[in-house]
């Protein structure tokens, strides 16, 4: 028999030990070690890198590539994909190049993604480190703060931000911040609860490790043991959490575009792709199965990679 | 019940703090609220002036959040501002949320029917290749948006073989097979990624708990594996299958607005996605509040049986 992930079914409920962590993240609360095995870094995570590298690789060089402009009418409309003359990938209801617009909106959703999270673990990284350090006051507060934040169900937060922040888009005269900056707050904030809790879990199992104590009999202050002695440990159940993240923060803007909170045409994100291409559903379903695809590709992708890493270092958000 | 009363507490601050976050909202807006709410004519600016006193704007927010509480206790939650006048936020979440009720219960009930017995064979035959086939689908299940399960279910079933209808809702009175078929699609997609998550969680605290001595005890009294599994060791393992099938629920909730909105099934993600196209943030507000609501007190709820589930909760928090 294999050892068990968990060492005993966990007593939850009353408190508040690590087990939303797994809820939150749904992916995170996978037990990956079926049958005992360990997921390597085998042909799947070659994979996922693959994929990875390749539409990050795209997005980057987009400008330089030989790339229609993904704003003009190149083709005849909603034309089907691989036709000898046409764009490789199609066209769009307006004739746009399906591919280009697929590598610009990956510019855009990924630096959506990629910022969004970057500004949750700054912060909620923050914030569960000094969570998880100070089992005072100020973790329990903390504590309140992020089950506060988690109260509204995230998409609701997301939305209810971007459309308020968002104003509206006819409306000239005052000032109102770019989408894209408004998508990005949006979802940083709600990832913060989710991002701070693990961390936090983390933070509660290293800070009472014997190295920790050494150097606090040592006389280290505690900001160096936070960040010295605690942070490097933390480190990788931070990363592995934020992959899954960014996962989440694609198929979120996804959503956003659907219920129509996200960038304004003519820009593409794979979210802004699906939503106008789904009233051509009927006649030219590949202008949504390309975005679709996109999406699902990039978010098993950075979950699968972010298993990965929580398998290699043995980061358990479950068993804590 | 020192506990309750600390739960209690707790939920009065998340209800202060989330009321008077959606309150705060509408203050958010980028220039005029009320010329974003009305952006049509208003030649007698009779709509926007009442807009304003409607929703106390030139009041400070704490006094803005104590009076819009005392509606929204009373089940008033503001007005839709339309060119041809004003109708109550009430009347469209009267309709529109016992439909997403619906449509959440359904999902969690088919999710957990279907997530079950696959955890309990994947934790039996754990380590077989069944095992990690389980596992390998439940990782593609979750990685894949339920939006994204909605339109390729509604072309190949709907549009192709034209065996669902496509979008609407039909009512449970109005025909229970219509009803079921309309619902189809959207608790199917929904389903899908909960079923992923529930399988997957209750497989390993299975495992877990099929290590332990009562279940080697009981196997060796004879009892037969099914008996072991389904008695034994299951409701052991349900508890954290409960508290993540509450906490869900919000994930639930964000997926079903983007779902209903897709297949314009009236409930209120349809009409949280219209008012934000709307831009009807006093709509937007109410609804928001409802839902945090909502989610809070079934996690309390979730909470409580807890301790009434499992003697060793209470004994902890005395």
């Amino acid at each position: 028999m294999s050892q068990p992930s968990s060492p005993t079914p966990q007593i939850l409920g009353a408190t508040d030990d690590g087990e939303a962590e797994a809820a939150i993240a749904p992916a995170a609360a996978l037990d990956s070690e079926v049958g005992g095995r360990k997921k390597g870094w085998g042909l799947g995570a070659w994979l996922a890198a693959g994929w990875l590298i390749l539409i990050v690789g795209s997005a980057i060089l987009a400008p330089i590539l030989p790339l229609n402009d993904p704003t003009a009418e190149v083709a005849q409309k909603r034309l089907a994909p691989f036709q000898p003359g046409g764009p490789l990938l199609g066209a769009d209801a307006n004739g746009r190049d399906l591919l280009s617009r697929t590598i610009y909106g990956a510019r855009t959703s990924l630096v959506i993604a990629v910022c969004a999270i970057g500004l949750g673990l700054l912060i909620g990284g923050l914030l569960g480190l000094l969570a998880g350090y100070f089992r005072n006051w100020l973790g329990n507060s903390l504590v309140s703060l992020f089950d506060i934040l988690l109260a509204i169900p995230q998409l609701v937060l997301a939305l209810s931000l971007v459309s308020v922040l968002k104003g509206n888009p006819a409306d000239t005269e005052s000032f109102r911040l770019p989408v894209t900056l408004t998508l990005i707050i949006a979802l940083g904030i709600v990832s913060i609860p989710l991002l701070a809790r693990i961390t936090r879990a983390s933070t509660l199992s290293w800070s009472q490790r014997e190295f920790v104590t050494a150097a606090r009999a040592q006389g280290a202050t505690h900001s160096r043991i936070l960040f010295r002695e605690v942070l490097p440990n933390v480190l990788p159940a931070m990363v592995s959490i934020a992959l899954l993240g960014m996962a989440i923060a694609i198929v979120a803007e996804g959503g956003l575009a659907i219920l129509g909170a996200s960038v304004e045409p003519p820009t593409a994100t794979w979210g802004t792709m699906i939503a106008t291409g789904k009233t051509d559903l009927e006649e030219a379903p590949f202008i949504v199965w390309i975005p679709v695809a996109a999406i699902f590709l990039t978010a098993t992708s950075l979950n699968y990679l972010g298993d990965v890493i929580r398998d290699r270092f043995d980061v358990r958000e479950s068993a804590l | 019940m020192r506990l309750l009363a600390r739960r209690l507490l707790q939920l009065g601050v998340v209800f202060v703090v989330v009321t008077f976050f959606t309150v705060w909202l509408i203050s958010l807006v980028p220039g005029d609220p009320a010329v974003v709410v009305i952006p049509f004519d208003d030649p007698q600016e009779t709509q926007r002036t009442a807009f304003r006193e409607d929703n106390n704007l030139d009041r400070p927010i704490p006094v803005q959040w104590a009076l819009w509480a005392k509606d929204f206790v009373r089940g008033d939650f503001g007005n839709y501002y339309t060119s041809t006048g004003t109708s109550p936020v009430s009347d469209r979440i009267g309709s529109a949320l016992p439909i997403s009720l619906l449509i959440v219960l359904y999902v969690q009930v088919f999710s957990l029917l279907v997530a079950v017995p696959l955890a309990v064979w994947a934790a039996y035959r754990s380590g077989s290749r069944l095992d990690k086939l389980l596992n390998a689908g439940a990782f593609g299940c979750i990685s894949l948006p339920a939006f994204a399960t909605v339109l390729i279910l509604t072309y190949y079933l709907g549009v192709q073989m034209n065996w669902l209808p496509t979008e609407g809702y039909v009512p449970f009175g109005d025909g229970p097979i219509d009803h079921f078929k309309s619902v189809a699609i959207p608790v199917f997609a929904l389903s899908l990624g909960q079923i992923a998550v529930y399988m997957r969680l209750l497989r390993s605290d299975l495992v877990a708990t099929l290590q332990e001595d009562f279940i080697l005890m009981a196997k060796a009294k004879g009892i037969s594996n099914s008996r072991v599994l389904w008695r034994h060791a299951l409701r052991p393992s349900s508890l954290t299958l409960l508290t993540v099938a509450g906490l869900s629920v919000g994930t639930l909730i964000g997926g079903a607005l983007v779902v209903e909105f897709l297949l314009r099934i009236p409930g209120m993600g349809f009409m949280i996605g219209e008012a934000v196209l709307t831009r009807q943030y006093v709509a937007l507000q109410s609804a928001v509040a409802l839902i945090a609501i909502g989610f809070v007190l079934i996690n309390f709820l979730i909470d409580y049986l807890y301790t009434v589930l499992d003697p060793r909760i209470r004994e902890r928090s005395s």
